[in-house]
């Protein structure tokens, strides 16, 4: 089991979400986070003075997925949250080592 | 009805209707400052607005209105309405420097102060320009033509502002000690907006009630004069302000817009029903473009304003009454020299009588908050109560 995490672009969520709801992965965490990276903030100006937003709003979801399905989750992400400009996010991938479902007691792959 | 009973009904139904539409700009100061301050400091500026409201007016009805303008008596409507009207105003003063202080100032020291104010010190003002006027006959009476208040109310209220920051000091890390200014933005722009757009249509009654009758075919079309120009100077503002934006940084910034609106209202106030009905677009215009230069004026000045209430009181309120001297000029009653005098006079006793009144008051009651109080927010510190309470605030 993998524990994907992708940092995107918050309009881009709807769609991420739907193209993964189609390849049929279900289930995920959403919470919104600020940061930079390449794309650095961007200067604002408020009653004539400028001033630098140095961390952009960001959207991360969490999954966790099946490893035979690592890779179809990568590039679906992938697709689904590019515009091709700076900022487009990031993808962690890492292990986990166990899931259990509080409702049932169910574990690992079945939980998920 | 005889007419003479008519034109009192009339007279006294003119000045209740004035009342409720000043009334209005007490919600419109309130929404302005909550939404230009940060979120952790809404509670204690909604409070402070709330308390200098009922301070001031029962101030005024216990001693301000007596010493302004003696008995109560009017012969042309109820007194009660004549009253009404000219309470309405006072809280006015009080609330122009109440949200430059925002952020930082208690609520307890300043309602003391409201009270000062509202009973002697504006008071004195209305005595000497437009009440009993105990400087008649002594070289200091003035002659300034001041129609609603720019500077009677405007600018009295924003040089104790000014007294105010001088004694209370900036908020924390406003300016840095590297230089240049830490922005603060708004927390929340359509409460600014709302509360500019409230204002706008309490000066409605705060100009068009000050020609103090509609009773007559003369006096109706006074009225009507005078509100069609006060609502020009406010149009202009903004639109000036506009246009100096985009072309100064490419950008439109709505509160700045909105100062501007403020600041060309403030300057018509003095003379809206003095002039034909196109010098207001220049003296707005005019007025717009002093708010957008005084903001970062008193920025390098170091003078930190969050409300921008000085370049919009203050600087517009010289500039309005300055500006009968200038456009409506007759040479006898009214003059340049007239106005100038008014602005001096009433400007030097308003800010010496405030800072003296601030500074001792300072010493017995600490007007600002402690550095602990003034990071946490005085919301909590000092209200008990978060305006957002399910937000994250924001420091």
């Amino acid at each position: 089991m993998k524990k994907i995490e992708a940092i995107i672009k918050p309009f881009k969520l709807e769609d991420v979400k739907d193209s993964l709801s189609e390849a049929g992965i279900t289930g995920m965490t959403v919470s919104d986070v600020k940061g930079y990276g390449r794309q650095q903030g961007h200067s604002e100006l408020y009653r004539g003075a400028e001033y630098v937003v140095d961390f952009l709003p960001k959207i991360k979801l969490e999954l966790i997925v099946a490893e035979d399905q690592v890779d179809n989750t990568i590039s679906i992400i992938t697709e689904s949250a590019k515009t091709g400009k700076i900022g487009d996010g990031k993808i962690f991938v890492s292990s986990i080592e166990k899931v259990v479902r509080i409702r049932t007691g169910e574990e690992d792959e079945e939980a998920i | 009805m005889e007419i003479e009973s008519i034109s009192y009904v009339l007279d006294t139904f003119f000045a209740i209707f004035a009342m409720v539409l000043i009334i209005f700009m007490v919600p419109g100061f309130a929404m302005l400052e909550a939404g230009l301050v940060r979120t952790k400091n809404v509670t204690a500026v909604l409070t402070i607005n709330t308390l200098i409201y009922a301070v001031a007016s029962l101030a005024f009805l216990l001693f301000g209105y007596s010493i302004a303008f003696g008995d109560f008596g009017s012969d042309s409507m109820s007194k009660w309405a004549a009253f009404l009207f000219q309470m309405a105003f006072v809280g006015k003063v009080v609330n122009i420097m109440s949200g430059g202080v925002s952020e930082r100032a208690k609520v307890i020291p300043l309602a003391f102060f409201t009270v000062l104010m509202a009973s002697v010190i504006y008071p004195l003002v209305v005595n000497v320009t437009w009440g009993a006027n105990f400087l008649e006959n002594t070289a200091l009476n003035l002659s300034m033509y001041d129609l609603a208040g720019s500077t009677v109310i405007h600018s009295t209220g924003a040089w104790a502002l000014l007294a105010a920051i001088l004694i209370i000091g900036n908020r924390k890390g406003r300016y840095p000690k590297t230089g240049g200014v830490r922005v603060i933005p708004a927390s929340n722009i359509p409460l600014v907006t709302l509360g500019a757009m409230l204002l706008w249509i309490g000066w409605f009654g705060f100009n068009g009630g000050s020609v103090g009758s509609i009773a007559s075919k003369e006096s109706a079309n006074a009225v009507a004069l005078t509100i069609l120009n006060t609502n020009t100077a406010g149009l202009a503002g903004a639109i000036m302000v506009s246009i100096i934006m985009y072309i100064k940084y490419s950008k439109l910034d709505i509160t700045m817009i909105l100062n501007g609106a403020l600041g060309g209202l403030v300057a018509i106030t003095a003379g809206p029903d003095l002039y034909n009905i196109y010098t207001p677009i220049l003296i707005g215009a005019i007025g717009g473009t002093l708010v957008v230069f005084a903001v970062s004026f008193f920025d390098k000045l170091r003078i930190d304003d969050p409300v921008g209430a000085l370049s919009v009181h203050l600087v517009n309120g010289i500039w309005g009454t300055l500006a009968v001297g200038i456009f409506a000029s007759n040479g006898q009653d009214i003059t340049f020299f007239g106005q100038l005098k008014g602005v001096l006079v009433i400007g030097i006793f308003a800010f010496v009588v405030s800072y003296v009144v601030l500074f001792m008051l300072n010493k017995i009651v600490a007007l600002r908050a402690h550095n602990e109080e003034e990071m946490q927010g005085l919301d909590v510190e000092e209200c008990g109560l978060e305006a957002y309470p399910e937000f994250k605030r924001a420091f």
